[in-house]
Formats: C-alpha cells, structure tokens, sequence
C-alpha cells in the first residue's frame, strides 16, 4: 500500500507550518495497515480525533518565544536540535574559507564538485566520517569506508534500510517509547510494520527478555514476518545509552532468531556522562563475533544532525558488515545523495583532529552543563527526570501532575503547558510509551537564558497548581467537552491574567 | 559478560528483501557496462590519449566558466550563509520541507526565463527533491500503487527503469515511437499503449514524457502537446512532463513546456500535471543534487513536500543557489551563452559525422544527438546493433550507448554526448569515428573484391 490515502507529517525533529493538527504526527498512526486503524486500541489513537479539532500545533508557529520580540511566547522545547556548539563551527569555519568556498589549497576545485553524483560517495568524506565515528566510541572500535553507504540524513538512512531487509508486510520490532518519526520512517512507502517491545519505568524503561519474547508472539499473532529489532542507542526520547546487559540480550535474540539488528546511534557524539556508551560495533568485537553471520545482520544508522547540529546539510549513513546490504544500500541512495559541496566541507572539517576532539569534548561538556540545569531546575519543583546521560532532552516523569493516570489527563496536561506555561514539549504518548505521565522536554535547542525562564514558568505552574489544588481541594475535572472549551477560555485569561508573573 | 554462541557458517547470510536482490535498478544493462570499461581505461588528452572517450554520460561541461567567474566576482554567495542576518547556525538547522523560500523564488523565476516567460511558476508550488532521480521516484510513489503502470515514449532515459519501478513496485508500459515520423509521438501509439496495459489488467496511473526527449534531443511540437492533454484527460490519468533538459534548448522559441499550454487553457485540467526539473544538465551541477516536482495538483504538493524529508536538498546548497540564481543577470546571460554553446557543439559534432558518412536525427535540444548506423548494422537485429556497439567500444574506444539500452525498437540508432568534453576532445573523437568508417568502406571493397 504504497500511494499514501492519508498524509503524514513531518516529524517533530522538522520545523513545519502545517494544514492539519501536528498533534496527529505527536500521537502517531496506530501500529498496522490501514484495516487495524480503523480498529485501534484505545488511548492515544482515540485521542487523535478528539484534538484534531481543538489543539493544534500551530499555537506554537503562531506566538513563538523570542528573548527580544516576544519575550511572552511559546518556548519551543519539543525540538531535539543541538544549539551549543555552532560557535566551534562558527571559528573553525572563519578559519578554513576554501572549505566552504569550493577550494582546495587556495585552487577552485568547482567543476570537480559540481560533476561528481558517484554514488560511493567522495573517498576523503566517507574516510572521515568514518574516524569521526570511532573518535566518538574512543577508539575502542573502527570503521571500514567501503562497509559505508551515506544518504540524505537518517531518516533516509533508516527508510532504506527497511527497503533492504523488509518486504511490504514484515515486521520490525522497536523499544517504546521511540522516535513519532518511524513511524513515517519506516512504514511510509515500505509497507512495513512496527511492533512494540513495551518498556515500563519500573525497570527505566530498560528492554527485557520477556517484553522482546512478548512482542515476538504479538507479531506471529498478527502474521507479521518479524526481520529485525531496531533500537536507538543512545534513546530518543529516553537520553539513556543501552547497557552491556541489554545489548547481549538483543545480540543473543537476533542470533537466534536469525533476525537483524539495526542500531540507530544517531545521538553517540551526545553521551556526556557514565555509564559510558557501549556502539553495537563494540559489543560484537567484545564478544568475537566480527566477521560472523550475526555481525553480518548488525546495521548501524549514523547522522551528523544531531553531533553536529547540521540537519539542514542532510548528512546521513548506514554502516553495515553485510556486502550485500551494503551493494542494494549504495543503489538506492541514488534516491537521496548527499551533495557534494557538503561532503567536501564536511570532509575538510571532520578531518581537521585537532578540531573534532576539541568539539567532541566540549560538545559534551555543554550537554552536560544543560542537562544539569534543566534536571536540578525541575528536582527543585518537585519533577523528575529519568536518569539520563545522553541526548538533547530529559525524559521527564509528569504522573503525580495528572488528574488521572490516562492518556487523556496527559493530553489535558500538554495543553497547559503549551497554553498556559507557554512551554512546547512532546507528550510521550506521542512516542509510543505505554504509561502516561512522561514528556520529552528538550534543553539544547535554545540558549542558556531561555532554558532558565522555562524553568521559572514550569515553578509558576506548579506553585500554581498547588495553591489552586488546595483551594479547590484536588478536585479533578470532568470529561465534558463543554468543560473542556470552558477550561480553555479561562485558562487563556489566566495566561494573560499570569504575564506578569515572568 | 560475553556469552558464546553456536554459529552456524553454512547458513547463508542473512536474507534481503526481493526489491534489494533484483535487477530492476538495471544496473546490469550495456547503458552500464559500456561506462565499466570507460573507467578501466578513460581517455585522457596528455596521459593517456588512446582511452577510451566518454561519450555516454550526459553531462554539460560547456558552461562552467560562467560559474566559476560569478563565484569570482561573487565571493560572500559560497562563504556566507545567508541573505541579510541570516548566519551559518540558522542555515545549518534549516530542514524545512518547504524548501529556503529564496530559492524557491529564484528556481521559478530561473524556469521562467528558461521558457522566455512565456510561463509563470509560483514558488509554492515547488516541492524541492535531491535531484530528478529522486523527484521521478516519488512522484511515482505518489501517482500509482504497486502493480499499476506508467505509460513512456521510447527511446526513454534508461535511469528510468530503476527510478520509475524499482522500489516502488510500479510497471513501465512503452509507448512505441518511430523513426517514420522521427520518433514523435501519436494518438494510436498512446491508444496502443493503453490498450495493452488493459489487456493485461493492469491499471495505467499515468504518462511521463520528457520534453527535450532524453535520448532523442528533439523537443515535443506543441500539437503533439496538445494531444498529449487531451489524451491524459480522456483517460483520467496523470501527465508527468520531465523537462530536465529545458534550459538546454538551442533556440529558447522553438521549446513549448506543457506550462505554456496549461497557462493558454487558464489551467483547465491542470490538476492532473506535474513537471520535473533538476539543475544537473543546465547548470552542469549534477552532484549538488538539485531536483524538483512542480505540480498543479495541490494534494500532490502537499504529499510531495512530506515525502521529500527522504531526499532534502542540503541547506547549504541551497543558500548558495539562491545567492546566484537570484542573480537575474547572471541567468539570462547564463541561459544565452549556454544554449548558445551547446548549439555551437551539436553543429560541430553533425556536421563530422556527417563527413563520416553518419546521420542524425534532426534535434533541438539537450547534450546529445541521435544517431542512426542502421545502414551499417550486419543484421538489422537488437544482436546486430550490440555487435556493432561492442566494436565502437572496444575498437574505436568510444563509449555511446545503444538505442536497445533506451528500449528502441529500431536498431542501430546510438546516443551520443558532446557536452561533457572538450571541443578537441570531441574532434578527436569525431577522427575516430572517421577513420572507423573509412575502414568500413575500405573493408566491403575489399570484401566484396573476392
């Protein structure tokens, strides 16, 4: 089912004015072919239709947050971009013209560029990319240039894969909570479909042996033809890298099952602290299995947009040990090259050592630095986070602010944030999580002054909140959606009522 | 804890997916060999000037001076990353599938003075793809469903077999075209065409032509066009009008885009058209990946846009395209010179070939001419035409591509390149050729003596 009867969005990562309601791309298409939706599960699904009509994301295009402009504004916090380090960028570049300006030691090599479509991709960039790739697993593993087939950003990476190793029908089996952009990913024009791992917080969300054997059954009950696990390691939206348990757990299911493993390290360069981050390509040497058929079936997904902060380049690649995936991978990324004015100035600065361990270091300290403020900024008002060492977000726990454990009290809850905290964060019901309550809030998309008033807003909100639980005495509101618009209208006064709170 | 596990080696690797193993991204195809053998042994003027000449690849080698002195004169276009305050940061996050609206804006002016603003292309409606490779592929997604069809003209472009088919699941019909009329095509070969995809049951989604005809180098007349319309309408299906090779005109008036028939009908029937374009043969910057759907179908736009975050246009390649194509004097002079040039070559290379012995079909456009050796094939069979290729390639070391390759149904017909070289380069293999046939002729004299 290839030509496409409904439209779907551009994932939260996008910056996109939509027609419709982002919300539709928060919540997701339910799991399955067009047939299961209409016969989808409760919860978010139901939801969908609902705030069709009265949320919608363009609340956020039109009154976006501006320090200057609009200093009462929605604060984008839903957006898992890296801000932090473009000053290194920004010198290096000053510092390095030919590489921008299409030259080689002072001679114009434009022609060159302009003429080459080779889709093995510039030999100096992929050399490159793959010592940026081992520079940020310490050395501990390297990368074959030839095993690297690069496409226009993971998201075309991770598509074609599934193109490769999936037929319309199959299935691929995916931790939640997960990226809402997989869902597009990898189903969109493949044909194939996604099955949950459920994951809980009662163990941090970490993959079991039962919940993997468990989503395995549920796609044999579906007669879907499992082809693999895809994991995102370090997690979007959790901002936890896989643990050595874990990863030999997957490793052992996907030998026996005889089944792939696809490692989607999009955010590696992004671990700031222990535990450290163990890349899929370390945990098969460790175990000696370089060169086996089960290597054979471990594919790894790599991007510079996250590491580097460079989406708009659309930078992107699959690293796989199978030459086979690699033949079919490097033909179909025809479909979606990366241009070669952006593979020469990526391949000038990423061979540039000196300045790749200067960012990666400092890149991780300033991650490190925001990830702490926001944690310790949300500890002091009574919300935790998932404990987290990597990422561009926390993955933060909001249960004991809903007015019910349901979807629809979460749902209720990112309204307020967005209308009346004025804060845009991604509910994780969007992700695919199977408990209510936790949001991804991003830190690293805005600056250091901007992430302190969202946490004088969100301590606003919560004082607010207590004050008015215990006047009202913790009264929960009803379901009307007369309440509902009602609940708006006033929260909309309150909102202004509010401004000069901040 | 590393936990061993039994490998069994006798078990073959992992197993891929049927469209991975298969041949439809035709890369098995002589279109392809011909170009293995190039690279093993390519020509070169100084090093190695017995190569073999690379006159399969249609590339425009003419017009890079032009480039290459705007960059000169226009340094901050590549160095800074944006118009007014704009900074690299803001151009390195921009991921926007709408596409930087500047160049949106230059990319349909630059359309525009292509077709001598006799149309008008709204920016909005442009949905930007990494190349026409990839604009082709999605459409295709869009259009049909697996198993349905697309109705083209041959020769067609043999990119298209894996651009059109291969991930999508979607069929290619031929619409026979012959040298009888040099290869336009009529009503009865569409109605043929149509008519064989029912016979089969299967459901035709649409017709792609490309206009400059990629490998014929002629341009559709404008009645032709029009029958065209009239035909898609009469089915209900879709018009894809590939025009890659627009600003590659050699005289901008003769060429009518399907734009300038739609704009004279105010648009009636408009929703079902949808034109290609990419910036790799005019502007000879086929690895910047520069492609686009325009569509006068807004649920088509719509989808397209959202389909395009798999093949984005690089943020940086835009900002800089934007700079220069903004630059309407670039352009225009751009666009003269270039046509001009290309004139220039495809006279030159007629005209030797013509010495040789050899014509060419009458053309109008693009980086190559169409040329007929069915007099000088042993068999007038699709055996005989490889036969002769293979002596053109391995004797006189020339690598041109078959018209079997471009799905022909006439022997002996070859296309050849003249952009993507030097003018000494083309001389040399225009000699080439030369000697070549002489040698023909001296062999049946001398065979023919027995």
């Amino acid at each position: 089912m290839r030509a496409p009867k409904k439209g779907r969005r551009q994932s939260s990562e996008g910056d996109n004015e939509e027609e419709e309601d982002e919300l539709l791309q928060f919540l997701g298409p339910a799991e399955g072919t067009q047939e299961r939706e209409d016969k989808a599960e409760k919860g978010p699904t139901l939801l969908k239709k609902e705030y069709n009509q009265s949320v919608r994301w363009q609340e956020y295009e039109k009154n976006p947050y501006d320090e200057v402009k609009n200093p009462d504004g929605i604060i984008q916090m839903g957006l898992a971009e890296n801000q932090l380090s473009f000053h290194l960028l920004e010198s290096w570049l000053s510092r390095n013209p030919d590489a921008a300006g299409f030259k080689r030691d002072g001679e114009s090599i434009f022609k060159e560029l302009a003429l080459f479509q080779d889709y093995h991709g510039l030999p100096a960039f992929k050399n490159a990319m793959v010592e940026f790739m081992a520079e940020i697993r310490g050395n501990k593993v390297s990368f074959d240039p030839k095993k690297l087939v690069l496409a226009a950003g993971a998201t075309s990476a991770n598509e074609t894969l599934m193109f490769c190793l999936a037929e319309p029908g199959e299935a691929f089996l995916l931790p939640t909570p997960y990226y809402p952009g997989f869902d597009r990913d990898l189903k969109w024009r493949t044909g194939v479909e996604i099955v949950p791992i459920h994951c809980s917080s009662s163990n941090s969300f970490q993959i079991t042996q039962s919940a993997l054997e468990e989503a395995y059954k549920q796609a044999q009950k579906n007669n879907l033809k499992v082809k693999g696990v895809l994991i995102t390691n370090p997690s979007n939206p959790l901002g936890t890298t896989i643990t050595r348990e874990e990863i030999n757990l997957l490793i052992n299911f996907v030998s026996a099952k005889e089944i792939n493993l696809i490692s989607d390290e999009i955010y590696s360069g992004t671990v700031f602290d222990s535990p450290g981050f163990i890349s899929v390509q370390e945990a098969i040497k460790d175990r000696n299995l370089e060169g086996t058929d089960v290597a054979k079936r471990v594919h790894i997904v790599y991007s510079l947009s996250k590491d580097l902060g460079l989406p708009g380049f659309r930078v992107g690649a699959i690293y796989s040990n199978d030459e086979m995936v690699v033949a079919a991978a490097t033909k179909m990324s025809s479909f979606g090259l990366v241009s070669s004015q952006t593979q020469y100035l990526l391949s000038v600065m990423l061979s540039d050592k000196k300045f790749t361990s200067n960012y990666i270091s400092e890149n991780r300290r300033k991650l490190q630095e925001r990830h702490d403020m926001l944690v310790s900024g949300l500890e002091r008002v009574g919300i935790s986070c998932l404990k987290s060492n990597a990422g561009l977000f926390s993955w933060v726990d909001m249960k004991h602010l809903l007015s019910s454990n349901t979807f629809d009290a979460e749902m209720e809850l990112w309204k307020k944030f967005l209308y009346k905290v004025g804060l845009n964060i991604s509910p994780g019901s969007s992700c695919h999580c199977s408990e209510p309550g936790w949001f991804r809030v991003c830190f690293a998309n805005m600056s250091e002054e901007t992430l302190k008033i969202s946490l004088k807003r969100v301590k606003s909100f919560v004082e607010s909140t207590k004050a008015s639980n215990s006047d009202v005495g913790g009264s929960k509101s009803p379901r009307s959606s007369r309440r509902r618009s009602l609940t708006k209208w006033v929260l909309r006064l309150s909102y202004h009522d509010r401004e000069s709170e901040r | 804890m590393a936990i061993a596990i039994d490998i069994e080696i006798e078990k073959p690797s992992v197993g891929l997916s049927r469209v991975a193993v298969s041949d439809t991204h035709g890369e098995d195809s002589p279109y392809f060999e011909g170009w293995k053998v190039y690279d093993e042994n390519p020509y070169d003027e100084v090093r190695n000037p017995l190569g073999v000449i690379q006159m399969g690849l249609a590339e425009n080698q003419v017009s890079f001076d032009l480039i290459e002195e705007y960059l000169e004169q226009h340094p901050e276009a590549s160095a800074t990353w944006g118009n007014g305050t704009s900074s690299f940061k803001e151009n390195a996050l921009f991921q926007d599938y709408h596409g930087l609206k500047t160049f949106r804006k230059a990319m349909a002016s630059f359309m525009e003075q292509i077709r001598g603003e006799r149309a008008k292309f709204d920016p909005d409606r442009i949905v930007l793809t990494a190349g026409a490779t990839a604009a082709n592929e999605l459409l295709t997604f869009i259009l049909a469903n697996p198993g349905d069809a697309l109705l083209v003209p041959t020769p067609y472009y043999p990119g298209f077999d894996r651009d059109l088919r291969w991930r999508t699941g979607v069929k290619i019909i031929p619409v026979h075209c012959n040298s009888s009329n040099d290869f336009q095509v009529t009503p009865q070969a569409l109605e043929e065409a149509y008519n064989q995809a029912l016979a089969m049951n299967i459901k035709v989604r649409g017709l792609l032509i490309t206009n400059p005809s990629n490998p014929l180098g002629t341009l559709i007349q404008r009645s032709v066009l029009e029958e065209i319309l009239e035909f898609v309408t009469r089915k209900n299906i879709h018009l894809v009008s590939d025009e890659i090779y627009s600003g590659s005109v050699f005289s901008s008036s003769e060429f009518t885009s399907i734009a300038e028939i739609l704009e004279s009908q105010k648009y009636r029937n408009a929703e079902r058209v949808h034109i290609v374009y990419s910036l790799s043969k005019d502007l000879g910057l086929p690895g910047f990946r520069v492609g686009m759907i325009y569509s006068y179908n807004d649920q088509v736009v719509t989808t397209a846009r959202r389909m395009s975050s798999f093949s984005l246009v690089s943020s940086q390649t835009q900002n800089f395209l934007a700079s220069m194509l903004s630059d309407t004097k670039f352009t225009k002079n751009y666009i003269k010179i270039n046509r001009q040039r290309l004139r220039k070559r495809y006279e030159m290379i007629i005209e030797g070939l013509r010495k040789a012995g050899i014509e060419c079909l009458k053309g109008n456009g693009g980086l190559f001419c169409w040329m007929n050796l069915s007099p000088f094939l042993e068999k007038p069979t699709r055996e005989g035409e490889l036969g002769l290729w293979n002596s053109i390639l391995h004797e006189v070391k020339l690598n041109i591509s078959p018209g079997s390759s471009c799905y022909c149904s006439e022997p002996g017909w070859f296309r050849v390149c003249f952009a993507n070289m030097s003018e000494q380069t083309l001389e040399v293999a225009l000699k080439r050729i030369h000697d070549f046939m002489e040698k023909r002729k001296t062999d049946q004299r001398n065979h023919l003596s027995y």
